[in-house]
C-alpha cells in the first residue's frame, strides 16, 4: 500500500513542477529553490512528518525533504540550545546529503571527462 | 500586417510541445522514482537490520550516486528530455546540477575550476533551504516555544 501512496504523492510532486515549469519562464533552478523552500515551510508545523508516514520514501525523494530536514535538525538544536542551537543542528541532518554530493561529484569529476 | 502575419507563420510552425502528455509523462516517472526510492529503503533496512530513518539516509545517498553517475555518463540528459520533471524535483536532479558543474569546469583546474564552481547551480538550493529554514525555525520559536 505504501507503494502506491509514494507512487501517487511523489508523482504529483513532480506534476506540480513540471505544471510551474511548462507555464512560467522560471528555469529548474528556480523550481527546486522553490520546492526546498515549500518542504521547509510544510515541516515547520509538523505537516511534511504526516506525509512522510503516509507515504515513505516517495516523500523522501522529492527535493522538498531536503527542506524538511533541513529545519528538522534545526529544531532539535533549538529543542536542546534555545537559538544558539537553530545555528548548531542545522545541518545535522542532510550533512550525508551533501557531503556525498560533493565528495561523488568531485571523484567522478576527476575520473570522467564531459561529454556533449 | 507584414509582422502579424510573420508571427502567425511562425507560430504556425514551431514544435508545439504536448502539456497534457508531459503531465503525464512527469507523473508516471516521478512517481516510479518513489517507487524506487521506497523499495530502497524496504531493502536496506530488511538486509541490513537498521531503522528506516537511517535506512532512508542511506537510499538518499544511493539515489545521489546514481544521479552523479549517469550525468558523468551522458545518459543523464537523455533520460530528462524524455521524463522532464519527474527527474528534476527529485534529489538526483541536485546531483545532476553538481556533478555537471564539476565536469563543465574541470579543466579550469582543481581550485580555480571545481572548488570554485561545484555549487555555481546546487547552491541556490543549499541557501536558500538554509535561509529559509533558519527563519521558519526562529518564528517556530516564538510562536509554540521550542
Amino acid at each position: 500500500m505504501i507503494y502506491i501512496n509514494s507512487f501517487i504523492f511523489c508523482g504529483l510532486v513532480c506534476v506540480l513542477g513540471q505544471v510551474i515549469l511548462d507555464n512560467t519562464k522560471l528555469t529548474p533552478g528556480h523550481v527546486t529553490t522553490l520546492f526546498v523552500v515549500i518542504g521547509a515551510l510544510l515541516d515547520t508545523f509538523n505537516i511534511y512528518d504526516k506525509i512522510i508516514l503516509w507515504a515513505g520514501g516517495g516523500a523522501l525523494v522529492p527535493i522538498t525533504s531536503f527542506g524538511h530536514l533541513l529545519i528538522h535538525g534545526a529544531m532539535a538544536g533549538a529543542y536542546d540550545y534555545g537559538i544558539m542551537g537553530l545555528f548548531m543542528g542545522i545541518f545535522d541532518l542532510t550533512a550525508s546529503g551533501i557531503a556525498s554530493a560533493i565528495i561523488f561529484s568531485f571523484v567522478l569529476s576527476l575520473l570522467f571527462t564531459p561529454k556533449d | 500586417m507584414e509582422k502579424s502575419r510573420y508571427k502567425q507563420i511562425v507560430d504556425k510552425h514551431t514544435p508545439k510541445e504536448n502539456r497534457l502528455i508531459n503531465v503525464l509523462v512527469c507523473f508516471f516517472t516521478g512517481g516510479i522514482m518513489g517507487v524506487i526510492g521506497q523499495a530502497l529503503i524496504d531493502t536496506y533496512s530488511n538486509c541490513l537490520n537498521i531503522p528506516t530513518k537511517d535506512a532512508s539516509v542511506f537510499m538518499i545517498v544511493t539515489l545521489i550516486f546514481v544521479g552523479c553517475l549517469l550525468t558523468c555518463l551522458g545518459w543523464f540528459d537523455k533520460i530528462v528530455n524524455f521524463c522532464k520533471c519527474g527527474l528534476i524535483v527529485p534529489i538526483t536532479g541536485f546531483a545532476h546540477a553538481m556533478m555537471s558543474a564539476a565536469l563543465e569546469y574541470r579543466k579550469e583546474g582543481m581550485v580555480t575550476g571545481i572548488g570554485a564552481n561545484m555549487l555555481k547551480l546546487a547552491g541556490s538550493v543549499i541557501i536558500f533551504g538554509v535561509v529559509s529554514a533558519w527563519f521558519f525555525g526562529l518564528i517556530r520559536i516564538f510562536i509554540m516555544g521550542a
